[in-house]
């Protein structure tokens, strides 16, 4: 409990879930709650090291907040464009909506 | 008043709420991606993210363990549940899971999760000699108004520009329609 060890295994374990995650569902909704669990493992890290060997204290919290921030931008756009795909195609499944690819 | 530390040691009950946590963070991760249902995913999620607010009260942060629960579980999931309440029923047409595709994408998380669980085993960290231990939320404004000013700033234009994108994509198509 008072190793860093431990809390980098955590995060290591919840970003590892979150890649099986994504590559396992077809919905894009479920892919992008997949996203949420790999953004939160890579936050997890930024505490843990913050706590064991960082001279500033503040660094890593501050960096926490901003991937709070980007996750939350990231949540917005992605269901707008989601909402989007949807009313086009009538279908969220990541393997119908191929008209985009190259 | 008999306290639950009378009876049990402080240090055991802060060990047992420690596991208890991230039982509860792993359990509703893997809630999150392995139910089928679209609406247990985002409940998990939530439970997920509250189990990481509890570990960051463990990691010395109070502020960021708020932040954590007011913007995950209170924004972002309440967001994908507005999403999902809002569109048509998307259980309609459960597809099919392909059993290649699960076994592939364990297969690749597993080599993941090995490897990183050994960089992280082998790898000596070494602690810094002059640990500075305030944690208080003055410094984390100052430090956010001073020297995290640019990026500070950045956030704030990425999420207006965020915002305004979404009501963009979302409305535009719809007046089109």
């Amino acid at each position: 409990m008072e190793s860093l060890t431990t809390y980098l295994v955590l995060g290591a374990l919840l970003f590892c879930i979150g890649i099986f995650g994504m590559l396992q569902r077809s919905s894009l909704i479920g892919m992008l709650i997949a996203t949420e669990l790999i953004l939160n493992g890579a936050g997890l890290n930024f505490m843990a090291f913050n706590m064991f060997l960082s001279e500033n204290p503040a660094t890593g919290q501050i960096f926490t907040l901003f991937i709070m921030g980007v996750a939350a931008a990231e949540t917005a756009i992605a269901l707008s464009i989601i909402i989007t795909v949807y009313r086009k195609f009538k279908k969220i499944m990541a393997d119908s909506v191929s008209e985009l690819k190259g | 008043m008999i306290a639950i530390t009378d009876i049990i040691s402080p240090v055991l009950v802060a060990r047992g709420a420690f596991w208890l946590m991230v039982t509860v963070t792993l359990t509703g991760a893997l809630l999150a991606v392995a139910q089928r249902n679209i609406v247990h995913n985002i409940l998990g999620l939530a439970l997920a993210m509250f189990g990481i607010t509890g570990i960051y009260l463990y990691l010395g942060s109070q502020f960021v363990a708020m932040m954590q629960f007011l913007i995950y579980v209170g924004a972002i999931c309440m967001t994908y549940i507005f999403a999902i309440m809002l569109s048509p029923p998307i259980e309609l047409e459960l597809p099919k899971r392909r059993k290649a595709k699960v076994v592939t994408a364990l297969f690749v998380s597993l080599v993941a999760f090995i490897v990183m669980v050994q960089m992280i085993l082998s790898y000596k960290w070494a602690p810094v000699t002059s640990l500075s231990r305030d944690w208080s939320i003055e410094t984390i404004g100052q430090q956010l108004l001073t020297r995290y000013f640019l990026v500070f700033e950045l956030i704030s234009l990425l999420l207006a520009i965020a915002i305004i994108g979404a009501i963009m994509i979302a409305g535009l198509v719809r007046r089109k329609n």
